[in-house]
């Protein structure tokens, strides 16, 4: 078994407004920051141990599946590191 | 005719349910989460509040409770099911009824009295009522907006399965009247069965006289009747 770090990045989808971001850019235009944009994202780090690194994509992308993500409003990446 | 009202951690909508549903002369009674639902469930209330402190999302963690599979099961067989606010957020969740109630559009969290249209008298979440009624019940919620797929939307609206839209105090369905940005001004939504509904409104607290200003969501709770 190897140790990995599975990172599950989970963001609306395109289209889906994002009240808290817009809040968010509207306070870094007040700080007097200039952006067109500003989209938000939650990342999840999850340490686990596997044969290697498919399987622990594999784990990863069920639990994004199952609790991480909803499906009717977000896309997910999963991404897996060695640790 | 006993109605279990499930009762997660952070639920704070369960008495006000079953002191309004005892008004109507509907027994209820407080079902912690972890007991379990009674052998057979006559009636479900998920009911409103902050459960898990709204981690991750509003109502994700409740949805995966043990607990829910048993409700799933029970909807399916029939049982009615209400979801309100919170309960509604874990209703969607859990898949029991489509789309998703995500942070108002607002960035808000707006607790005020909203019309309702009523678009369907023919459920029993509505006998009480004629389609086009205008009904007030309170919101009280930051994360009430529906937002659902297009294609799952349409196939909502095809299916009749929108319960109730906001709307003004004339029962005009328009954007000034949407209080959180919700998709096509839905407010409630029913699941596959008739039986299975859930709205962000509360209508147990505008069931009771003397502390509302409308006791007009008493004829929702009387689908358990």
């Amino acid at each position: 078994m190897t140790e990995f770090t599975a990172t599950v990045t989970v963001r609306l989808k395109r289209g889906v407004l994002d009240p808290e971001a817009e809040t968010t850019k509207r306070a870094l235009e007040r700080l007097g920051f200039e952006l067109s944009a500003l989209r938000s994202a939650d990342r999840f780090e999850l340490d686990l141990e596997a044969a290697d690194a498919e399987e622990a994509e594999t784990r990863a992308d069920e639990m994004a599946e199952r609790l991480l993500a909803n499906p009717t409003i977000h896309d997910y990446d999963v991404a897996v590191a060695e640790r | 005719m006993t109605v279990s009202v499930v009762q997660f951690g952070g639920s704070n909508c369960d008495r006000d349910a079953v002191r309004a549903l005892r008004h109507l002369g509907i027994d209820a009674e407080r079902r912690w989460h972890e007991d379990g639902l009674p052998a057979d469930p006559d009636g479900i209330v998920l009911p409103g509040g902050f459960s898990y402190g709204d981690y991750l999302r509003a109502g994700a963690m409740a949805a995966r409770a043990p607990i829910m599979a048993e409700v799933r099961e029970a909807a399916e067989a029939g049982v009615p099911v209400l979801g309100v606010c919170n309960g509604a957020q874990i209703g969607s969740e859990s898949g029991l009824t489509p789309g998703a109630f995500t942070t108002n559009a607002s960035a808000r969290f707006q607790c005020e009295p909203v019309h309702l249209r009523v678009e369907r008298a023919d459920t029993p979440w509505t006998a009480a009522y004629d389609v086009g009624d205008v009904i007030e019940v309170p919101i009280a919620h930051g994360e009430g907006r529906f937002e659902i797929e297009a294609d799952a939307h349409e196939e909502l609206v095809a299916d009749d399965r929108v319960l109730f839209r906001y709307c003004d105090e004339a029962g005009n369905v328009t954007d000034e009247a949407n209080p959180n940005g919700s998709t096509d001004n839905v407010a409630g939504v029913l699941g596959e069965r008739e039986t299975v509904a859930v709205l962000m409104p509360h209508p147990e607290r505008a069931t009771l006289p003397d502390v509302a200003t409308s006791t007009d969501g008493a004829g929702v709770l009387e689908a358990f009747s």
